[in-house]
């Protein structure tokens, strides 16, 4: 597959929750190598495309397809998912949160989890509890745990809310970076103007449909 | 990937480390049968021979209510902050996660049976005429059969608004004929009377609603 195929398509997904339709009939392609911020207001679907994407919501009809594959189970060793909540113990510290969904998918490289955490701007030997860390810290550490298993597609629900400026324009970098290694990353965010010089494509929605796709983020959503 | 087993042991260890840090399943659970020990044995103030023949019940409706308390709180971890979508989002078997919270709830249902039996024992002056082995085989059998159940049934209620009611309400109905047999073959085995009949059936209940649940799990864990 080269690099800018699509890696994601979906065709005529909706979504309904009892009478409430989520998501309207949405068809897709996004490309590899790609860095695509999904864009619109509250309730417009972007989280719901986002988790039908990574396999925690079934469509109600309409297909999804990754990597060429159908099911999910046989694509989600290589998807990376980071949500608004922070999808960490707060018990634990960060290294040991990795560490434990390290071994969920298989990996015994003791150094992989140090190393991404790092990544991130984080300390690894932090030994605090991620229930104490700052809401900026958890954020970047769910993000080092969205980035463990090395995933060719990242999708990522919100990564910069309650991030200070500097440490957002940090993580917009990152992603660059990741997505320069070939990785697809889908980011749904309302702090646009932070991808605008890092994203490849603006991806509008609006009542659950796919309304307008650019390659420039339009004036009024640069706040 | 992990194999199987290796997941559910370094979840169970998880469980573990995380109830270890917080205690939040073993103290409600310790006082909560305390009470249940203290009050009833000051209530009834009964002689030998009565212990023997209401203890099986007390006990066993004691741990029951108990076990429920930690049941609730094993799924009360994984909705805080979602996690169970970070395990539902990797290539972990549904299964290993619900093997290892049974394990899990399986040890901090036996260490509370550990630690309240002898003051079963000293309130209620109570003396085994029958094999007192079995005793822990049934304890055993009885403790898997309420945890089995109730963990399935503590994930089915996870995403009901209720939860913490929904799960008593569905645990009690299913687990009673594990409860009278557990009853039953615990006052038998403390009278010197056969067990042999409860202890059977309490071991075909088990394996029953294991493969049942074990079954139905992956379902249960991706509902929406």
């Amino acid at each position: 597959m080269t690099e800018n195929a699509p890696v994601i398509t979906v065709t005529n997904l909706i979504k309904q929750f009892g009478r409430f339709a989520a998501l309207r009939g949405i068809t897709a392609e996004f490309a590899g190598a790609k860095l695509y911020a999904i864009l619109g207001d509250n309730g417009a679907g972007k989280t719901t495309l986002l988790r039908t994407l990574a396999g925690l919501s079934q469509p109600s009809s309409g297909q999804v397809s990754i990597l060429a594959a159908r099911e999910f189970r046989d694509i989600c060793q290589h998807i990376g998912y980071m949500a608004h909540p922070s999808l960490l113990y707060d018990e634990m510290s960060g290294i040991e949160n990795l560490e434990y969904f390290a071994r969920l998918y298989g990996i015994a490289d003791g150094t992989r989890c140090a190393e991404v955490i790092r990544s991130v701007g984080l300390d690894p030997d932090l030994p605090r509890p991620v229930g104490q860390y700052s809401q900026g810290m958890r954020q970047r550490m769910s993000l080092a745990r969205a980035l463990l298993n090395d995933p060719k597609i990242l999708l990522l629900d919100e990564p910069f809310s309650n991030v200070d400026a500097h440490s957002a324009t940090e993580m917009a970098r990152l992603l660059a970076r990741i997505r320069d290694e070939g990785k697809t990353i889908l980011v749904v965010t309302h702090q646009a103007s932070l991808l605008e010089n890092v994203a490849d494509e603006f991806v509008w929605m609006e009542y659950g449909k796919i309304v307008e796709r650019t390659h420039a983020l339009k004036a009024e959503s640069k706040v | 990937m992990s194999a199987p087993t290796g997941i559910t042991r370094v979840t169970l260890l998880k469980d573990l480390r995380l109830e270890w840090r917080s205690k939040d399943a073993i103290n409600s659970m310790l006082f909560f049968s305390l009470l249940v020990v203290v009050v009833f044995a000051f209530s009834f103030d009964p002689t030998a021979e009565e212990s023997r023949q209401i203890a099986g019940g007390l006990v066993w409706v004691a741990f029951l209510f108990a076990a429920v308390v930690a049941l609730n709180q094993t799924w009360a971890r994984e909705i805080r902050n979602q996690v169970l979508d970070a395990y539902r989002v990797s290539p972990a078997p549904p299964n290993s996660l619900f093997i290892a919270k049974v394990l899990g709830n399986f040890i901090f249902v036996s260490v509370l049976e550990a630690l309240m039996t002898p003051l079963f024992i000293m309130f209620y002056r109570l003396r085994a005429l029958g094999p007192a082995w079995q005793l822990a085989l049934v304890a055993a059998l009885g403790t898997w059969a309420l945890v089995v159940n109730g963990t399935f049934f503590a994930a089915m209620s996870l995403r009901t608004r209720s939860r913490e009611i929904m799960l008593p309400l569905l645990l009690f109905p299913f687990s009673s004929p594990a409860l009278i047999a557990m009853v039953q073959a615990t006052t038998a085995i403390l009278n010197g009377e056969g067990a042999h009949f409860w202890i059977v059936l309490l071991a075909t209940y088990d394996l029953v609603f294991t493969t049942v649940c074990l079954l139905l799990f992956e379902t249960v864990l991706n509902a929406e």
